[in-house]
């Protein structure tokens, strides 16, 4: 207390200067950086068909940990990603790839992970089957071939995963009632998302899209559980079929028929 | 156009070489590594691949940048081996010649605001906003927190730094607009604005190297005749007033601030020869 009063008036003044200039570069700079914030919250959502190189990590983290190099873009062999320039929608340097352009050609070795010098794309990732850039998802039911009857097939034949990934599921083709039609199926489980099945499609616009796994795929309220999965894993019916009440399916006759 | 030119008297003395030598040498080193990066795309030569964020270089050496990690650090992700290998050559390296040594004689943009200041002095442009030289140092601290608090590199998504070397190696996009930007904001809006004020590339930098080896020292500060030419070419002039004039308050000749980029115009411009390159330990007042 005693010290601050023997401060002369010069010094005060020039202290509340001081303050006054902080508090101006401070407002001015957390103006700033709220307005980058909010820019960076914005420019965190990826665009659906920009698809990210194998072994990303979620976007969120993705964006914490690409230090946008480019490293990956050069060792892809067949010069599939690039870089995001300004005005795109992908956050700018990150690497993405459009798979109706260009698809992942799933290189054994996976070269543009092995790249990364941050972990961005994620060193984990060894075997390229096990990649999740995306699920392909058959999306338009009334343009594609194989739905009108046809046996176009063209997504099915370019799988990398044929028969895993995509299957034919033969149905009853009930509009001329004496075919069948084979609709392309996709399982989760074994889709890479690499798009090859987008990029082959031989649609104007392509009935099967690789979307981000968030945007493609449905869950399942945890509590559920399905019977016929629940009868394999025990070996026999979980329910007690010896001791079951066995309701009558009708309502007992009358015994003396009054 | 001013009625003496900055450093006519040492071209008189020293020849236009002479009084050029480190600029020519700086623009030398700016347009080798560039060209480094841009053999690969442009000629099929992958003696370098990456940008200034982080590089492999023959295939074996990494040089990754340390202030983009630290972001990247500061979200909360442990990057992999090869790049905290090259962040710690590359600070190891800066430690010991000037952090701000990236800023004169690596980084792009410096082409760019040094273009500005040129055009300034031709086209006479004096005054205009005035910024604080600490300015940057709150730069700085803002893009590290918006990582560590939004999780994300958010300063990436406009640092025209990085977009400026990234654009020429992997295609500028709309890019231009924002060096054009800089530029411009140099050019009429505040003079050395860019990398003398705002950018927390240089902050992290100058920073990193406050206790660099490498210095200018005014060895021969007795013979200044006081012509101010070192001052008007100098991109940080405050650095230079303790160690050229600091004899009668005991102060050494090295320019010890870390905001001296060790670009060596003064060296080049000075007809006294005043100033030259040497050791930071080589401070005796006197």
């Amino acid at each position: 207390m005693d010290g601050s009063n023997k401060l002369s008036g010069a010094k005060q003044a020039s202290r509340r200067q001081f303050l006054i200039d902080m508090a101006k570069t401070a407002c001015g700079i957390g103006l700033l950086g709220g307005g980058l914030s909010l820019y960076a919250k914005q420019a965190g959502a990826l665009p659906p068909l920009a698809i990210r190189p194998p072994g990303a990590l979620a976007e969120p983290d993705f964006q914490g940990a690409c230090i946008r190099c480019g490293l990956c873009v050069r060792d892809c062999p067949y010069n599939i990603l690039e870089l995001a320039k300004p005005e795109q929608r992908v956050a700018t340097g990150t690497p993405y790839f459009v798979a109706r352009n260009l698809p992942c050609e799933m290189c054994e070795d996976i070269p543009c992970v092995k790249a990364c010098p941050t972990g961005a794309l994620d060193h984990a990732l060894t075997d390229i089957y096990k990649s999740k850039m995306g699920l392909a998802v058959l999306v338009d039911h009334e343009t594609c071939l194989n739905f009108l009857g046809l046996r176009c097939d063209v997504c099915y034949r370019i799988c990398p995963s044929i028969d895993k990934a995509i299957t034919l599921e033969p149905l009853h083709n009930l509009r001329t009632g004496k075919h069948a039609m084979f609709l392309p199926t996709v399982h989760s489980d074994q889709c890479t998302g690499c798009g090859k099945c987008e990029k082959a499609c031989v649609l104007e616009e392509a009935a099967i899209k690789v979307y981000p796994i968030k945007l493609a795929k449905g869950e399942l309220g945890h509590h559920y559980r399905l019977g016929w999965e629940e009868k394999k894993k025990a070996g026999k019916s979980l329910i007690d079929t010896q001791n079951i009440i066995d309701l009558p399916a009708r309502m007992p006759e009358p015994e003396d028929g009054k | 156009m001013n009625a003496r030119a900055i450093g006519a008297e040492a071209a008189v003395e020293k020849g236009w070489f002479g009084s050029h030598k480190w600029l020519i040498l700086r623009r030398i080193s700016q347009l080798a590594i560039l060209a480094l990066f841009m053999l690969g795309p442009l000629a099929g030569l992958w003696f370098v691949k990456g940008n200034l964020a982080y590089s492999l270089t023959l295939s074996i050496l990494p040089l990754t940048d340390p202030y983009v990690l630290l972001q990247s650090l500061l979200t909360g992700h442990i990057p992999e081996k090869l790049g905290l290998i090259g962040a710690a050559i590359v600070l190891a390296f800066y430690f010991l010649v000037g952090g701000r040594v990236y800023c004169s004689w690596v980084c792009p943009v410096n082409l760019v605001t040094d273009g500005a200041a040129w055009m300034r002095g031709r086209l006479g442009i004096k005054g205009g906003a005035h910024l604080s030289r600490n300015l940057r140092y709150w730069v700085l601290a803002m893009t590290l927190m918006v990582a560590g608090v939004g999780g994300t590199i958010a300063w990436e998504l406009i640092n025209p730094v990085s977009m400026l070397h990234r654009g020429l190696i992997f295609g500028l996009g709309t890019a231009w607009a924002v060096v054009l930007a800089v530029f411009l904001l140099d050019l009429f809006v505040s003079q050395k604005a860019w990398c003398g004020h705002l950018c927390p590339a240089g902050a992290f930098y100058s920073l990193l190297g406050k206790w660099s080896q490498l210095r200018v020292s005014a060895v021969k500060r007795d013979a200044c005749n006081d012509c101010m030419d070192c001052f008007a070419v100098c991109p940080e002039p405050q650095v230079i007033r303790p160690a050229l004039k600091g004899a009668k308050q005991n102060i050494g000749p090295v320019i010890l601030s870390p905001n001296c980029t060790n670009c060596g115009r003064c060296i080049d411009v000075c007809s006294k020869d005043v100033f030259r390159f040497g050791l930071r330990s080589r401070n005796k007042a006197g």
